[in-house]
């Protein structure tokens, strides 16, 4: 059984964010700036049950900048067993419709993958679009929100899966290979050890596997700016919220609440 | 001029609230290019609901009736909103920010390439094209998002946008179409869903009360569970009362659970960490309700009150009663 687990690298949760004509920078004066994607712990945590589980390998991509490696040193600190980084200078401006392609080739070029496994989401970018749309690329078993890993059938080449939406918890089955999206209530996901930490920083120096562009056999025309569908020229700071926060003084609790009451009856809002 | 069309809805039988806000902001935009108001219906038995449609503003119904849109399977409704737009050549199409509706958008884009923007909170016509914004970087800072194409794909977040309002009198036309899959060329079987309570509320509510870590306890959220009933809201918790496991995940607001946009979000024991101010910022008013006066929620509230919300919330319930 290979699995892989796509991770992206991104600012970390604390962050402050700075924007100047368009372009964000930022920093973390309590910490890293950078961090693997928090949602894509869980997903390599899932990839490493399977395989404890079920025997075979998983295999770590990204794609981005060179600071992506920091995402493949944790999914390899944590226990993934190979890592890819695809960086280029075409990738560059790719919106999920060009990534989507990038991954989706590089998951061909590994050739013998059963289940691709992402994060809901990336805390950056935040379009949630990415997995699913590497599920259709590939035309494979497009799972989402997905809570639980049910059964992994390898015989019968089929995953049985919980998802967690609007209405309740689906249950659903799909054929391998597959592509799912996991959310944060499907596992606890490990700190990587000690001995985990090291070999990844060997693994990182040695053995890391990057690809580029030509590598993939990626047309130019769809990846990075030229092979996307949108473009995000604008990105700014929420308009500052109005006016100060009216606090409520009063002598006793109960007044306080009745005066809280009156102005929400006042916004209209009860 | 080519058409905008709105992807509506429904589960069984019944349109999802957010599919009428995103029937009113087609409207809204292809009034404003000039161009017809298309809405796509699939899924079983739900013929009845096209008047509807049309009464509350689409042009045309593409109606489509079949056992396989049964259960809200993402491929078969993909499939055939792709090949459709493929024939007709749409300029937007929009749809509810719900998992259905990103899923179907994220496998009909990539059937089209086209570019898909995910969650708007704003859409907007400018020189004549489709300017979608949606916040980014986990609600921090927003974005303006642009087509480079003939087609954009939007979602859009609930309650962000104005519901369409009927009017008996609009008439407009309904196209049969047929399916664009056959039943064993589906990869995914739903074997059953265990409804929940409370999940769904959740993103659609105008009220929602939240309680954190400062109400104590499990038995601590009673009266904040109170406090949403009496108001006809829905409730809400931190993370920290999640990981406590005083309140199920599916309640959980912010970074790592849900987005919403209530009219009115009552911040309970709550210090206003950043992740939990990522899935409610963008409520329109916001209460806090804390005994530290620094805590940093009351600088996103309109309306504080420092004190013992063990105190405070239970007379907010008694007041609410004798008034509603
Ligand atoms: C301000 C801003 C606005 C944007 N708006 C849009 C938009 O509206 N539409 C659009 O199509 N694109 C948009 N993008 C581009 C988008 O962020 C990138 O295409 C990004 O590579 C993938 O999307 P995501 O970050 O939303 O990831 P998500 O789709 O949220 O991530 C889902 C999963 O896919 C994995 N994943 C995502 N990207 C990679 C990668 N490069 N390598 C490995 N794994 C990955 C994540 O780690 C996660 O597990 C925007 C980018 C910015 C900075
Ligand atoms: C990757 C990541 C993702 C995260 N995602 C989320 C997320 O999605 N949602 C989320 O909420 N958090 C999230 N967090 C956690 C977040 O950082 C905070 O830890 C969490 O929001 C704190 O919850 P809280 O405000 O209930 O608790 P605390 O920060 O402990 O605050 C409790 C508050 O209650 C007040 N209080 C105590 N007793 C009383 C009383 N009797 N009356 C009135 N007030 C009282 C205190 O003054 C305090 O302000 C995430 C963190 C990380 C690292």
């Amino acid at each position: 059984m290979h699995t892989v687990i796509c991770a992206k690298q991104t600012p970390s949760t604390t962050a402050i964010l700075a924007v100047e004509e368009g372009k964000v920078t930022w920093s973390d004066p309590g910490g890293s700036p950078d961090i693997a994607n928090p949602w894509d712990e869980y997903a390599i945590e899932e990839a490493i049950r399977l395989r404890e589980k079920h025997g075979g390998k998983v295999t770590a991509i990204s794609m981005g900048p060179d600071e992506a490696r920091e995402a493949l040193k944790t999914a390899i600190a944590m226990g993934c067993d190979e890592a890819v980084l695809i960086t280029d200078e075409a990738i560059k401006g790719s919106d999920t419709l060009a990534t989507s392609y990038v991954l989706a080739k590089a998951i061909e070029k590994l050739g013998d993958v059963d289940l691709v496994i992402f994060g809901r989401q990336a805390i950056d970018g935040d379009t949630g679009q990415t997995s699913m749309q590497v599920a259709r690329r590939l035309g494979w078993t497009p799972l989402s929100f997905v809570s639980s890993v049910d059964e992994l059938d390898l015989e019968g080449r089929t995953v049985s899966v919980t998802r967690a939406i609007e209405s309740g918890r689906q249950k659903v089955k799909g054929a391998i290979p597959a592509a799912m999206s996991v959310l944060k209530e499907i596992n606890e996901p490990r700190y990587p050890s000690f001995k985990g930490i090291r070999k990844a920083t060997k693994y990182m120096k040695r053995e890391l596997c990057a690809w580029g562009a030509a590598d993939l056999d990626a047309d130019a025309n769809r990846i990075g700016e030229a092979g996307s569908g949108v473009n995000w020229p604008e990105v700014y700071s929420l308009p500052p919220k109005e006016g100060e926060c009216t606090i409520i003084e009063a002598d006793t609790p109960e007044a306080a609440a009745v005066a809280l009451v009156d102005k929400l009856f006042e916004e209209k809002v009860i | 001029m080519s058409a905008i069309w709105v992807w509506v809805e429904q589960h069984d039988g019944e349109v999802l609230p957010v599919s009428w806000e995103v029937l009113g902001a087609g409207r809204t935009v292809a009034e404003e290019l000039g161009v017809g108001l298309s809405a796509l219906l699939f899924g079983q038995g739900i013929e009845g609901l096209a008047q509807d449609i049309i009464q509350r503003g689409a042009d045309k119904v593409y109606l489509c009736d079949d056992a396989t849109l049964a259960d809200g399977r993402a491929e078969p409704y993909a499939s055939l909103l792709s090949k459709l737009a493929g024939e007709h050549k749409p300029q937007a199409i929009l749809a509810g920010s719900t998992s259905s509706g990103r899923d179907v958008l994220a496998l009909a884009a990539v059937d089209l390439e086209a570019g898909l923007v995910p969650d708007c909170t704003a859409l907007a016509v400018q020189d004549g094209r489709i300017k979608a914004t949606r916040p980014v970087y986990a609600g921090k800072l927003l974005s303006n998002v642009y087509s480079k194409g003939d087609t954009l794909l939007a979602s859009l977040r609930s309650r962000a946008f104005p519901p369409a309002e009927a009017d008996a009198g609009r008439s407009g036309e309904t196209v049969v179409v047929e399916p664009a899959m056959q039943p064993d060329d589906i990869r995914v079987e739903v074997l059953g869903l265990e409804a929940s309570e409370g999940t769904a509320s959740l993103t659609d509510s105008a009220t929602i009360v939240s309680g954190g870590r400062g109400v104590g306890g499990p038995e601590g959220f009673e009266p904040v569970r109170q406090l949403a009933t009496t108001l006809g809201g829905a409730l809400g918790a931190s993370r920290a009362a999640v990981d406590a496991d005083w309140i199920p995940y599916a309640m959980q607001v912010g970074q790592t659970g849900k987005t919403v946009s209530p009219d009115l979000y009552v911040a309970a024991g709550i210090s206003g960490a950043i992740q939990h101010l990522a899935g409610m910022r963008t409520s329109k008013i916001i209460v806090a309700i804390n005994k530290d006066p620094e805590a940093p929620i009351f600088k996103v509230a309109q309306y504080g009150i420092v004190g013992d919300l063990s105190k405070i919330v239970p007379a907010m319930v008694a007041e609410l009663e004798k008034r509603l």
